[in-house]
């Protein structure tokens, strides 16, 4: 059967549409990904030729050594890092609540609210490496802002009498104890007013006044009325920036280590994502990067498809 | 909503406040410390010295041959990172990207939305599919590319591979998909071919997405970090991202140089921002729309 010729140039022009974005999209997407796949079976430092090993990055990576009786992971420093990436992600659930809060607080009727959300909206902005040079100052242990605060307010209340803290705060990110919790404390600040406040704003403000009004009618207070209308409106919204953080969080944290700490001290800030950097372009170590860069990919796979199963029966969508 | 009471309203503009200062105290911080003498930030003592000693005149103590002005530490940071440079690579970086972005990705989503071909649906499905591949899989191979193709420390490797953003065709098409079919059926009667309706129906119709798209796009190549990281080595090709981290390299403690430089970094989009408020928001709130 011959296709009529009106079809037919439509089928052409289709094609003369898709293809800039189509050849991109395979030069930049789908080649790349089968060639990872590829050099993740290989040792290749770029210079020479690369060689198979099949399974060996995989499994130094992954699996463990017998050493003096004990069970040894292969790769003890990578372990390390996927234990702080996760540490580091602990930030998305705190910084969700925090944001919806900040946003139930912006939905009030409230004068100077859009004053508020500017100021509160600026780390989001002005995110980037002029701002993590600037927190990298705020968190020095001698002339940074936080420690004068400190040191301040211990002097002021006797407190630096009582507790070494005040009288001596800590190198926030030069000890092994605090560079963690300093990192998340900064995405915290970072996020509470950001795309997320937005997002829930947004979400508030589309839940029907009807709801809430036949949610009083059956005696409901404010509490109640929460958890029985605003939170399952809102679970779509919720659902949305959980997924999208636990994508941007797994491959996170390579920007402010390489700004901030360099990954240390001793690994304690070096995440995953970092870890795949100094492996692929400081040690040119290109097959054991691409191992890295698959094993995130099945993290964030396994990760999102349980977000998605659970987040079905969860999510209600009206 | 009804109206809150009055002791509410104290208390949440109490939380609300507070988180503001908060938020804003680091950048007054960063000000502060931008119209600062070196040497007043190592001053050791308490208090926090928001105000620099040397603001209200001349600085001519310092050994007395040079005099500074209290925004002293901007010209010489503006030249020390050479910043005209930086801002020429990035803002060159950022608009042909988001052009090249913008351009690909509503062809191609005008063909998905308003076409019919056989294959589309599969086609699309592949597309979406791929917007689960994380850019740490990619990045690798699109390396070994650019070295292949000679582009490492080129403009092309800075801005090529960003410019195919499945994202952005799905976007679209979603978008596209939603336009009444009435203004395209006269032009087609009117003998308008699909170059014609793509560019002067769908387009114009749909000025909200793409004005948000190129937002997002901009914002996207401008604050992109680790991809110029990799590509660029020399200082001709840096993005205003990369030059602030050689910077910081360099000057590692020269505090108040550092932050007159970061606040040179920060300005334009702090004016960009406030001016366009509305845009980002409406433009996050889009971003946020699902099915």
């Amino acid at each position: 059967m011959r296709p009529i010729s009106g079809k037919r140039r439509e089928t052409l022009a289709a094609y003369g549409f898709l293809i800039p974005n189509f050849l991109g999209f395979l030069a930049f997407t789908s080649i790349p990904v089968v060639l990872s796949l590829i050099m993740a079976f290989t040792h290749w430092n770029i210079f020479k030729q690369p060689f198979w090993v099949g399974m060996e990055n995989f499994s130094s990576l992954l699996w463990m050594h017998r050493e003096g009786g004990r069970l040894v992971p292969n790769d003890p420093f990578f372990w390390q890092y996927v234990y702080n990436t996760v540490f580091l992600m602990a930030a998305i659930p705190l910084g969700m609540a925090g944001s919806l809060i900040v946003a139930l607080m912006m939905n009030q009727k409230l004068k100077g609210i859009v004053i508020l959300r500017t100021i509160y909206f600026l780390p989001a902005v002005c995110s980037g490496v002029a701002l993590l040079i600037l927190w990298k100052y705020l968190y020095n242990a001698d002339i940074g802002l936080i420690n004068k605060l400190i040191r301040m307010v211990g002097e002021y209340t006797y407190l630096s009498r009582v507790s070494g803290f005040f009288a001596n705060p800590p190198d926030w990110l030069g000890t092994v104890h605090w560079s963690k919790p300093s990192l998340l404390l900064l995405g915290l600040w970072g996020g509470l007013g950001g795309y997320n406040m937005i997002l829930y704003l947004a979400a508030l403000q589309g839940v029907p006044s009807s709801y809430y009004e036949a949610a009083e009618i059956d005696g409901a207070s404010g509490w109640a009325k929460f958890w029985a209308v605003t939170w399952p409106m809102i679970s779509p919204t919720t659902f949305f920036i959980l997924v999208m953080s636990i994508i941007g969080g797994f491959q996170g944290g390579f920007m402010t280590a390489n700004v901030m700490t360099g990954g240390g001290p001793a690994g304690s800030t070096t995440t995953v994502e970092y870890y795949l950097y100094q492996t692929a372009f400081e040690k040119f170590n290109m097959g054991y990067a691409s191992a890295i860069a698959w094993f995130i990919f099945a993290v964030i796979l396994v990760l999102t498809l349980l977000t998605w199963r659970v987040g079905g029966k969860v999510v209600t969508y009206e | 909503m009804n109206r809150l009471r009055r002791s509410t309203r104290i208390a949440l503009y109490a939380i609300l406040g507070l988180g503001a200062i908060s938020m804003i105290l680091p950048f007054l911080w960063m000000i502060s410390t931008s119209i600062k003498q070196p040497n007043e930030v190592f001053a050791s003592g308490g208090g926090l010295n928001f105000l620099p000693s040397h603001l209200f005149w001349r600085d001519s103590m310092l050994g007395g041959e040079k005099i500074r002005a209290w925004w002293g530490n901007y010209p010489d940071a503006w030249h020390e990172i050479n910043f005209f440079r930086l801002y020429l690579s990035s803002i060159f970086v950022a608009v042909v990207g988001t052009f090249g972005q913008v351009l690909t990705s509503s062809m191609a989503a005008y063909a998905f939305a308003r076409l019919t071909f056989p294959g589309r649906d599969k086609l699309f499905f592949a597309y979406l599919a791929t917007m689960m591949v994380p850019g740490s899989v990619t990045m690798i191979p699109v390396f070994v590319i650019m070295k292949h193709m000679g582009w490492i420390n080129s403009y092309q490797a800075l801005i090529v591979p960003g410019i195919f953003s499945a994202y952005g065709t799905f976007m679209l098409r979603q978008f596209f998909m939603g336009l009444p079919s009435e203004l395209e059926d006269a032009a087609k009667i009117d003998g308008s071919g699909y170059i014609g309706i793509w560019a002067r129906i769908i387009l114009p119709l749909s000025k909200p997405a793409l004005a948000t798209l190129s937002t997002f796009t901009f914002m996207g190549f401008w604050g992109s970090y680790m991809w110029p990281l990799v590509v660029t080595i020399t200082e001709q090709q840096r993005t205003l991202p990369i030059g602030l981290r050689y910077f910081v390299g360099q000057h590692a403690t020269n505090y108040t140089q550092l932050m007159a430089g970061s606040m040179i970094a920060l300005i334009p989009v702090l004016l960009l921002f406030l001016f366009n408020q509305r845009y980002f928001v409406e433009g996050i709130k889009l971003s946020g729309i699902k099915g």
